[in-house]
């Protein structure tokens, strides 16, 4: 019931929000994710109290109030079955935590529609956290699909100039990868012995090696072009630049760890043939990539692509530990996805805060903001070496991991994704220069203080930073179990 | 899946409190910094001496030839392997522990003064503090990972207090340098962490010992691992060829330099190999390594010292070379010796930049050797230090440089005579451009404008008072290791015997030198200081000579006075190319062959539509045509049976 009840509050406030008329329906709108906030930390101490040696009844009892499962349609066989483990614990928590601070941004903005905008991110909100508790592979695809359609109107409605073209070319892109999903799936329906698509039948009962091969593609396919790994990113800088920053944070905060979760969750443990097979490939594909990515960032001009390609950079890096097989690579990009959504949002609400004052995001033409506004300018640093993954900070220990893992696959996959520790700091302290430092820009004469919104979600994405930086083990104690689980069931027997 | 946590002892509350006084003293400046003015600085200052207190107490308190081992938790774990957040006490610890909070108190108090006109005075007490905190986590941690946290975290602070006036780009631009090219080094020490973990399972300073015993000598995993950190020490100390970052890091304020740049930070690389003493001694390849680069270091460095201009580069560079003796030491396998020169080095050096300091305010902001001359009778106590801090450098006996300096070319000698050789050269050219500056600065007539020779000062008390602090320690620290000839108990190295006594059972062990051959040794290194002071004294001194403008250099002084150009040739050879790789991977790769292949499948698409479209009119008159025709198509293909022969 608890995670039905998860799943349901943002539907439900979705449809209420559209009665609302003006401001208020923002307020609504975050009174309700902070209270999806709430609810989903007490799922978490709830399921924590399940390491603590409970008896029998009472551990079934609190597994049974977490999950659901009932037959939905019969013919094709369709489980309505949701449920939660550490990792969509994690996910769903990513997703809640975001949430207040996404919607807190908006408040002191104008916007049109705003009962729209908001119902269309709760309903965003909905669906994402569908993705992250569907244990039927049906309901899975479902919510995935739900989740492309609010961020696709929230961008062509709500964006910056040229949206229209860009939305397509992202709607087209990552339509093209459901739709190759649809067909794994559909394959997979017809070649499971069991005839249903229910997660723990797929990991158990695996489909014929010979078959897997297939599948793995078709997922990876759709996987890779929403994670984005190179070369199916291209559709991203540009989505990211002119989305609205609401919209670019729901898709770089939350979306795009869908892709990263549905490897762990549907590649790895159900085609673990296909996975072995073609590792090396991906794995090549994805450390290539974080170098490549990194080294287009350090001369983007545009401080949004900037950070879309650094972003790129850190979920190649998160893709490739996931690829490399062991429980440091998993257990890394857990913690690295927490770790991202939270530093990826902060980066681009300060690129907000700057675009919205200056009028130009080109970091040519900023600078000296520090001398205007200095606590501005250390929020700012703080994500930025959050990013850049210095110790004591959230992107650490993930990163450590991470390339751990890589260097435990292979050496030279280590060093090769180890230059990211370089290049990242690279283009994030040239970025920081030319925005920050220096003298006033003629174009940033004057610079607001910073409002109250826009400081507490500053700082309480700082505290996040040092927070999970300095105490990382409940972290890795809640997703351990799911971790090791699922790196027995990605090893051919 | 906990490892037990051991709580032991009454070292337990000092330990703790070491690291964590600057911490609170960050905390309290960080946040209310703007509102407590100048306060800030000595709240900055006093968490300093009591954190020094807490070091002196674990001095006197610590057995003598144990270690302490305080866990404060278990900081995270994957698989098998738990790191804790644990600190090591020993005594090349404490050794460290007082070096950073001693010579950190001092430049402290002595900031009070230099900064004090500062805009930011706040802001750099809250850096300073935080990086004394990383620097302290740096010699506490008691394994690899803590010691990496207060690596970067140092790097962090140099980063910021390079750039401390952020104003200003280029000293922006030497801020990200430093870091950057430390980042290189973390790569390397990151890699040989990843070794570590991949065969030993921990990194943990011990486990990691007793894992590398079991493999041998020479091992290809123990060079290995001996190597990457190594690269590390290279970027964090300023070895070639990842040293340029050092002599651009003057840019920030001169106590930073003092603390930062000489006596602390820049020394983390020899603490970190001499704490790896049993590692590397099981990888003489790689201490070979290390003394090849050490030794071309410290002759390289010295060699563009003589030219320099820059008060604070000539430092610089001199500390570069210093650094590249004690790597030397490091690679002749003399442990203490290496570490004997950081301490005597963090004196001396941490002097002559504060003297530097007191030169550069009284000037009002003038760093070039060639407006100054003279100052000796304007600032006299500024010169009488300065003075003892020369000599220091310069290695002429009773000073603190003379012992330290002497044991190394002393186990050089031994070692291998060409090293010996070119360390003696390197350290007669040490006392030569250094005793250049001192003349430079001091002596002749003030050759700067009227304006500046006006407002010429003495630096207030709480400037000189460390600078005369200092000078009487570089005068005396060098007694605590006193040479074989003098004494039979070396202090310093008997506090650390038990540190590196392991390692002296695996290297080979040097037999002891005769007296006579000591004397010799002590002879000559005296002897060819006293002769570059003497040439230095003749041309700067007598001949009155200033050097030239940098216009009028030519032939090989001119590559010399530009560095070698070392830095031009890193910008051809690595940072153009990145660059220009950048612009090629998103315009070619990114917009043309991707976005090329996405729209191009998009445009088959849309002119396929296209094509169907011309179908669906919206005419009624074509549609009942097209049915028509399609009839009469049907019904012929019926005619001619075509249904059948099909099989439909």
């Amino acid at each position: 019931m608890l995670t039905l009840i998860l799943l349901l509050i943002p539907l439900f406030a979705s449809l209420i929000a559209l009665l609302f008329k003006g401001e208020s329906v923002k307020w609504f709108s975050f009174i309700i994710s902070i209270f999806q906030l709430v609810f989903t930390l007490y799922i978490y101490f709830v399921f924590s109290s399940l390491n603590n040696g409970l008896d029998k009844e009472i551990t079934q009892s609190i597994k049974d109030s977490l999950s659901i499962n009932i037959d939905w349609i019969n013919s094709p066989n369709i489980n309505f079955n949701i449920g939660l483990d550490g990792m969509s614990l994690l996910m769903v928590f990513l997703t809640n935590l975001l949430m207040p601070l996404i919607i807190l941004s908006g408040l002191n903005k104008n916007q049109e529609r705003p009962q729209i905008l908001y119902s269309l991110m709760l309903l965003m909100n909905f669906a994402l956290i569908g993705v992250f508790v569907s244990f039927d592979g049906f309901l899975y695809y479902i919510f995935w699909e739900l989740a492309l359609i609010p961020i696709y109107f929230i961008a062509l409605n709500w964006g910056g100039p040229n949206r229209a073209t860009v939305t397509l070319k992202f709607f087209i892109y990552t339509l093209a990868g459901s739709l190759l999903m649809l067909f794994g799936f559909l394959y997979l329906y017809w070649a499971t012995p069991s005839h249903n698509l229910s997660w723990v039948d797929l990991t158990v009962n695996h489909i014929c090696s010979c078959k897997q091969g297939f599948i793995f593609w078709m997922f990876f396919l759709a996987f890779a072009i929403k994670i984005p790994i190179i070369p199916f990113h291209t559709w991203q800088p540009d989505t990211y630049s002119t989305a609205p920053t609401q919209g670019t944070m729901l898709l770089s905060g939350i979306m795009l760890k869908m892709g990263l979760y549905s490897l762990l969750r549907w590649l790895l443990p159900v085609v673990p043939n296909g996975v072995a097979e073609y590792t090396p490939y991906v794995i090549a594909l994805c450390f290539i990539g974080v170098v490549y990515a990194s080294v287009i960032a350090i001369m983007q001009t545009d401080i949004k692509k900037l950070f879309a390609y650094s972003s790129i950079a850190h979920v190649g890096l998160i893709a490739g530990g996931i690829f490399a097989l062991n429980m440091q690579g998993f257990q890394g990009a857990l913690i690295q996805m927490l770790a991202h959504g939270i530093n990826v949002v902060g980066l681009f609400y300060c690129a907000e805060i700057i675009i919205s004052r200056t009028g130009t995001s080109d970091i040519n033409s900023l600078g000296g903001i520090r001398v205007l506004s200095p606590r501005f300018a250390m929020y700012f640093l703080i994500i930025v070496l959050g990013s850049v993954a210095l110790p004591l900070t959230n992107g650490f220990i993930g990163e450590f991991m991470l390339l751990f893992g890589l260097f435990e696959y292979h050496s030279w996959a280590g060093f090769i994704a180890g230059l990211t520790i370089i290049l990242g700091a690279v283009y994030m302290l040239r970025m920081y220069q030319k925005v920050m430092l220096g003298d006033v820009n003629e174009n940033v004469t004057v610079f607001e203080n910073l409002k109250w919104n826009e400081e507490l979600i500053l700082a309480i994405i700082a505290i996040l930073i040092f927070a999970f930086g300095v105490f990382p083990k409940p972290v890795l104690e809640l997703v351990e179990p799911i971790a090791s689980h699922i790196f027995k069931l990605s090893f051919i027997k | 899946m906990t490892e037990t946590i051991i709580q032991s002892s009454n070292l337990f509350l000092p330990t703790i409190l070491i690291p964590l006084l600057p911490l609170i003293g960050f905390i309290i400046n960080g946040l209310f910094g703007k509102k407590l003015g100048h306060a800030s600085g000595w709240i900055a200052t006093l968490v300093m001496f009591a954190s020094l207190a807490c070091s002196m107490f674990l001095f006197f308190n610590l057995p003598s030839g144990t270690t302490e081992t305080v866990t404060l938790s278990n900081w995270f774990y994957f698989n098998d392997i738990f790191i804790p957040f644990a600190f090591l006490i020993d005594p090349l610890t404490i050794t460290m522990l007082l070096v950073v909070t001693g010579i950190g108190s001092l430049i402290h108090l002595y900031s009070i003064g230099y900064m004090h006109h500062d805009e930011g005075f706040a802001r750099f007490f809250t850096y300073l503090n935080l990086f004394v905190f990383f620097m302290l986590l740096l010699v506490m941690g008691n394994n690899y990972l803590i010691m990496f946290i207060g690596w970067e975290g140092v790097g962090l602070c140099s980063y910021l207090l390079i750039g401390f006036w952020f104003k200003n780009q280029a000293y922006n631009d030497a801020a990200k340098k430093a870091f950057i090219m430390n980042r290189i080094g973390d790569l390397g020490f990151l890699l040989g962490m990843f070794m570590m973990l991949y065969h030993f399972k921990s990194l943990n300073y011990d486990k990691v010992a007793i894992g590398a015993m079991s493999l041998g000598v020479n091992h290809i995993t123990v060079v290995g691992i001996t190597l990457f950190l190594f690269i590390g020490a290279m970027g964090k100390s300023a070895q070639l060829p990842l040293y340029t970052w050092l002599p651009d890091a003057m840019a920030g304020p001169t106590p930073v330099s003092a603390l930062i740049h000489a006596a602390t930070m820049v020394t983390a690389g020899i603490y970190m190999i001499a704490r790896s003493n049993i590692i590397y001694s099981l990888a003489p390849h790689t201490l070979d390594v290390i003394l090849i680069i050490g030794t071309a270091t410290s002759l390289f460095a010295a060699i563009i010292g003589l030219l320099q201009n820059d008060i604070k580069k000539v430092l610089a560079y001199s500390t570069v070379s210093q650094l590249g003796l004690m790597f030397a030491a490091l690679g002749m396998g003399a442990f203490e010796s290496g570490m004997f020169h950081v301490v005597t080095h963090a004196f001396f050096k941490a002097l002559l930049f504060l003297g530097a300091g007191s030169v550069i305010h009284a000037l009002g902001g003038e760093q070039d050797m060639r407006r100054m001359g003279g100052l000796g009778k304007y600032i006299k106590i500024t010169f009488l230090t300065f003075l003892i801090g020369t000599i220091a450098i310069s290695g002429i006996p009773p000073f603190a440089g003379f012992f330290s300096k002497d044991e190394i070319l002393a186990s050089a000698f031994e070692h291998n005579k060409v090293i010996w050789g070119l360390l003696s050269f390197s350290s007669m050219l040490t006392a030569f451009y250094m005793f250049r500056l001192l003349y430079l600065t001091f002596s002749n007539s003030f050759r700067g404008t009227e304006e500046v020779k006006h407002h010429i000062h003495e630096s207030p008390t709480v400037m000189t008072l460390p600078l005369i602090i200092l000078a009487a320690c570089s005068t005396v620290v060098g007694f605590i290791g006193l040479p074989p000839v003098l004494s039979h108990s070396h202090n310093f190295k008997n506090y650390l015997s038990s540190v590196f006594a392991q390692s002296k059972t695996i290297l080979p062990a040097g037999h002891q030198m005769s007296h006579s051959m000591e004397w010799i040794l002590i002879a000559t290194a005296v002897g060819l200081a006293i002769v570059s002071i003497a040439f230095a004294y003749f041309k700067y001194v007598k001949q009155k000579q200033t050097p030239l403008e940098d216009e009028q250099l030519k032939g090989i002084s001119k590559v010399i006075s530009n560095k070698f150009y070392v830095d031009e040739i890193y910008n051809a050879v690595f940072v153009k190319p990145i660059m220009l790789l950048s612009d090629l991977f998103l315009v070619i790769i990114d917009k043309l062959v991707i976005d090329l292949l996405v729209h191009g499948v998009a445009f088959v698409t849309a002119q396929f539509g296209r094509g169907l479209r011309l179908l669906q009119t919206g005419h009624v008159g074509f549609y009942m045509f097209a049915m028509v025709i399609s009839m009469i198509i049907l019904l012929a293909l019926q005619i001619f049976n075509i249904f059948n022969f099909l099989h439909i």
